[in-house]
């Protein structure tokens, strides 16, 4: 079997014969259009690329993807890529799920997706509301959220995508928007290069039913004064001015102005490692904080194909390639 | 009888059974006693009967754990319906075991658990061995618990609590000594399973021996018995579970068609013994993933089936419920996989550790949707070995996900298995696609696109250039397998996944019939009924009654001769430990109007001498056997 050369590989490659079938102005367009671009700079050959999908509008990605793909079943798009990994440990496998599909149907699976560090890249596309089936709250709707199955407002409380994976021991978490396609582009490379469970939350936009869900942060022109960039070794500064930044008092993030009282050296330096910072940025929800975009944590660990092969071949080495007859015969035996 | 050593009855066969608290280590002796019968040589049917509760509360009827053997110099087929000797550790265990024993059978109980205590918790209301209630059967009242400590009362650093753990081992030494068999097998077995704790190990091995003195030095116990070995065909033999020989044809299977073996599950009663016979096989490049609930096993192996393994889940019925959804993706997507039902007493968490048949209608019908699949059924323990390779054969054959009923029962009785040769064992052939430099040019990747003899789509693996597909749950057009709401598309796939699945009835055997090839009555029978079933029908033929039996191995497609079959008899008996679900299945598929169904519904398995009973009544109310 030969491979495809990767190095040939351009946008085109990665685009299937089907016709996209999102709404006009959803999104998942940007975020299609950024995983076509970037993939084809990963060396990874083409043919060693599985998309695999839930239930929800999200979830018909794997379909416009010229790779190999399933097209799963409501929140279980996990299980069948941890099944894929333990098989095939060389593939790149990407999950593609919803905040219905991951946190709410499929949260189980998420949770134990990560726990295991199983070498899969799971997008998260957050856009905070039932789309598919026409405009519901889902686990991450904010309390008070007024849909058709809450007029009076949501009284849940929601879930915090990325707290939820940092819990489950998540070895990669990360941030982007479909609205910042360079900067999406720049984490999906991250999470492509990171071994084991990379989790992205990306915030997307459903121009149907949720289409003001993040206003505020999602406009070019004053983004940046409304959400921080996140980079490792680096302050956190933000602003159009760079002249904002977030300092820690005591445990708790604090906004502040530069210039006066405070400088750079005053605020929080990121750190990828650190699990303790990984919480509390997490925790910085707009709009009382600007919301933390790109890797929050970045940590090397095992993963679950490397520990599961490692005992295939500890097993080989120790007992031998397994031998049928020896293992017929491995109980008390007599003869007539 | 004046030297009770010497005196031997000689028995054709005898069945024996290990009563007492789940903590007493019943099924270890037991099984003790199964190998070195089973190594003697004689035929063996193993039962075990144990509570849900790892540990119910000592000395009621509710924790009380059994284990019956049927050794015999002939070819037996099932682990009897009466016990002949019962051991019985406590006043519960007499309790519980007294109703199914032999009249005249021998009863030998531990005296010292026969306190006011115990008797109150298993409900007696006076002493058994005092108020005449077992009048009938031989009784011998052996102190053992006082025995096994005054054994070992020169071990001083054992406590007295580890010392009453002997006491098993007291009990199986003096059934040994009955029935004659030798010591080293079990002798063997202490040694290595307390290797790490020697003191333990001789003070189980002085239990033993003492166990079998005491029968020798006293003179209690005058009647010994002796069971020829049986004449079974020649070869290697060992003792077998159907779980344990589940996994040794999953793996056999992975190995004949070269590839790793995926076994994804979570754990749950019966099955769980498959996945741990199958996670020590790391050396056989066997992946075990203990999944975080049924539904991500099933996702798993779906996702494994995707990649290329040969991919295998083990449930019980409320797993598979869980599972239905996924095994319905698995359906549309075309990939092949086994699933191993091994069903235990329900509806809902129903009797865990008891045994029936009633997942049959949920495996073939209980999914949305026209949702055909395979179904196959061990008949006994040993069976359970070639019905994981078939199933797996039929899986790759067809493209197919594939079940496998098995039972509580058949999971952890035991018989002999004779060991085959795995070199003799036929490769299982499978085809992938091969790669091709583009697939973005003229000649597209078809992945529906069909074999013409199976009906099966090409199985085209992930990491082969130019094969690049993507499948779903989604209806979907013949061929390219797009995304296809046209209601031709749809009436068509229906079709012809259905015809796919129909299609393996030239893929497997064609069904045998025991008994003559038509007359009066024909039997019908499936899964773990096989022995009860096919012990009675022969009975009955031994004494001149017409009827013969048809045991299936394959529900779904059926034999493509058995509708010939049923069509030869007068009337069709169908028994089966459910409420008459195969008899449904066969009204349904033939429209025949001579089917009596003959449900049990005990969650125990069927006796022989109760089938026996109903066929015999069948014959009285029709007419007089013929005489032989």
């Amino acid at each position: 079997m030969t491979e495809s050369i990767a190095l040939e590989l351009t946008r085109k490659d990665f685009v299937s014969d089907q016709t996209v079938r999102w709404c006009p102005g959803c999104g998942d367009y940007a975020i299609l259009a950024q995983l076509q671009k970037v993939l084809p700079e990963l060396g990874v050959p083409k043919e060693k690329i599985v998309f695999i999908s839930g239930i929800g509008c999200s979830s018909r990605f794997p379909y416009y993807m010229n790779t190999y793909g399933i097209h799963s079943i409501h929140g279980r798009a996990p299980t069948l890529a941890s099944g894929l990994a333990v098989a095939n440990p060389d593939l790149s496998i990407w999950v593609i799920t919803g905040d219905g599909d991951g946190l709410s149907i499929g949260g189980n699976h998420l949770i134990h997706a990560i726990r295991r560090n199983v070498n899969l890249n799971i997008l998260l596309f957050n856009n905070r509301i039932y789309g598919l089936t026409k405009g519901q709250y889902s686990p991450t709707s904010r309390k008070g959220k007024k849909t058709k199955s809450s007029p009076m407002g949501s009284i849940e409380q929601p879930i915090n995508p990325l707290t939820l994976a940092l819990s489950a021991e998540a070895t990669f978490v990360a941030r982007a928007m479909d609205a910042d396609t360079t900067h999406l582009g720049e984490v999906l490379r991250a999470a492509a290069a990171h071994p084991g469970t990379s989790f992205v939350e990306i915030y997307q936009n459903c121009v149907i039913f949720n289409p003001t869900e993040w206003t505020g942060i999602d406009d070019r022109r004053t983004r940046s004064d409304h959400v921080i960039y996140l980079e490792h070794g680096k302050p956190l500064v933000f602003g159009k001015n760079n002249d904002k930044g977030v300092r820690l008092n005591g445990f708790k993030p604090e906004v502040v102005e530069l210039g006066g009282e405070f400088s750079e050296k005053d605020l929080i330096v990121h750190d990828e490692t650190s699990q303790e910072l990984a919480y509390i940025l997490a925790h910085m929800e707009h709009p009382t904080y600007p919301p933390p975009m790109g890797v929050i944590r970045n940590v090397h660990k095992p993963t679950y194909t490397e520990e599961l092969m490692g005992q295939v071949r500890m097993a080989q080495e120790q007992k031998g390639m397994g031998d049928l007859a020896k293992l017929y015969h491995a109980a008390d035996v007599w003869t007539v | 009888m004046s030297d009770p050593t010497v005196h031997f009855e000689e028995l054709e066969s005898v069945v024996i059974r290990f009563a007492g608290d789940s903590g007493d280590g019943m099924q270890l002796t037991g099984t003790q006693f199964t190998t070195t019968s089973a190594v003697f040589g004689n035929d063996i049917s193993t039962l075990p009967d144990y509570p849900a509760e790892i540990r119910a509360p000592a000395g009621t009827l509710a924790g009380v754990s059994g284990f019956q053997v049927n050794l015999s110099q002939h070819d037996i087929l099932t682990p009897g319906d009466a016990p002949f000797v019962l051991v019985a550790m406590n006043p519960a265990a007499l309790k519980a075991s007294l109703p199914d024993l032999e009249v005249g059978g021998i009863i030998i109980v531990n005296t010292d658990a026969f306190t006011p205590t115990n008797l109150k918790k298993a409900d007696y209301d006076t002493n058994p061995l005092e108020d005449g209630s077992l009048k009938g059967y031989e009784v011998h009242e052996v102190p053992l618990t006082s025995l096994t400590r005054e054994a070992l009362k020169d071990m001083d650093t054992l406590t007295t609590k580890e010392k009453d753990r002997c006491q098993n081992f007291f009990a199986l030494g003096l059934t040994f000594w009955i029935f004659d068999r030798r010591l080293e097998t079990s002798e063997s077995w202490i040694q290595s399973k307390f290797a790490k704790k020697p003191e333990i190990a001789e003070a189980n091995r002085i239990a033993l021996e003492t166990g079998f003195y005491f029968g020798e030095t006293t003179e209690v116990f005058r009647r010994r018995f002796q069971i020829r070995p049986a004449s079974l065909p020649p070869g290697t033999y060992r003792n077998v579970t159907g779980n344990q020989a589940m996994a040794l044809g999953l793996v056999t299977a992975a190995r004949k068609i070269g590839k790793p073996l995926f076994y994804g599950s979570y754990p749950i009663t019966p099955a769980s013994d498959i996945l741990h016979a199958l996670a020590p096989l790391r050396n056989f490049d066997v992946r075990t993933f203990q999944a975080e609930d049924e539904i991500a096993a099933m996702g798993s192996v779906i996702g494994a089936s995707f990649g290329g393994a040969l991919a295998v889940t083990g449930t019980s019925g409320p797993g598979l419920a869980l599972k239905s959804e996924a095994m319905n993706l698995a359906l549309m997507l075309e990939l092949p996989m086994v699933i191993i039902d091994v069903q235990r007493g329900g509806p809902s968490t129903g009797l865990p550790t008891k045994t029936e048949q009633a997942d049959l209608l949920q495996a073939l019908y209980g999914r949305n949707g026209e949702s055909p699949m395979p179904v196959l059924a061990p008949k006994g323990p040993a069976d359970c070995f070639d019905i994981a390779f078939e199933a797996c054969r039929l899986a790759v054959r067809a493209m197919t996900p594939v079940v496998v009923l098995s039972e509580g029962y058949l999971a952890n009785s035991s018989e002999p298995w004779q060991i085959p040769n795995p070199d003799e064992i036929e490769p299982i052939v499978v085809h992938h696609p091969e790669g091709r430099s583009d697939s973005n040019g003229d000649a597209p990747f078809f992945p529906y696109l069909r074999d013409e003899e199976t009906l099966a789509r090409p199985w085209a693996i992930p990491g082969t250039p130019g094969l690049e597909h993507r499948i779903g749950g989604l209806a979907k057009a013949p061929i390219t397998g797009n995304v296809s709401y046209d209601p031709r598309h749809h009436e068509q796939m229906v079709h012809l996944r259905a015809e796919k699945v129909a299609r393996l009835a030239n893929a497997i055997p064609e069904q045998d019939v025991f008994g003559p090839a038509s007359g009066d009555l024909l039997v019908v029978s499936w899964g773990g009924t096989f022995g009860a079933v096919r012990t009675a029908v022969t009975r009955a033929r031994n004494k001149g009654y017409d009827v013969a039996h048809a045991h299936l191995r394959f529900l779904n497609p059926f034999p493509r001769n058995f509708e010939t079959i049923l069509r030869s008899y007068n009337r069709i008996l169908v028994p089966e430990l459910n409420n008459g679900q195969l008899a449904f299945v066969m009204r349904g598929t033939y429209a025949l109007d001579n089917i009596i169904s003959y449900p049990k519904l005990h969650a125990r398995p069927f006796k022989i001498g109760e089938v026996y009973q109903k066929l015999v009544e069948l014959f009285n109310e029709e007419q007089e056997p013929v005489s032989p």
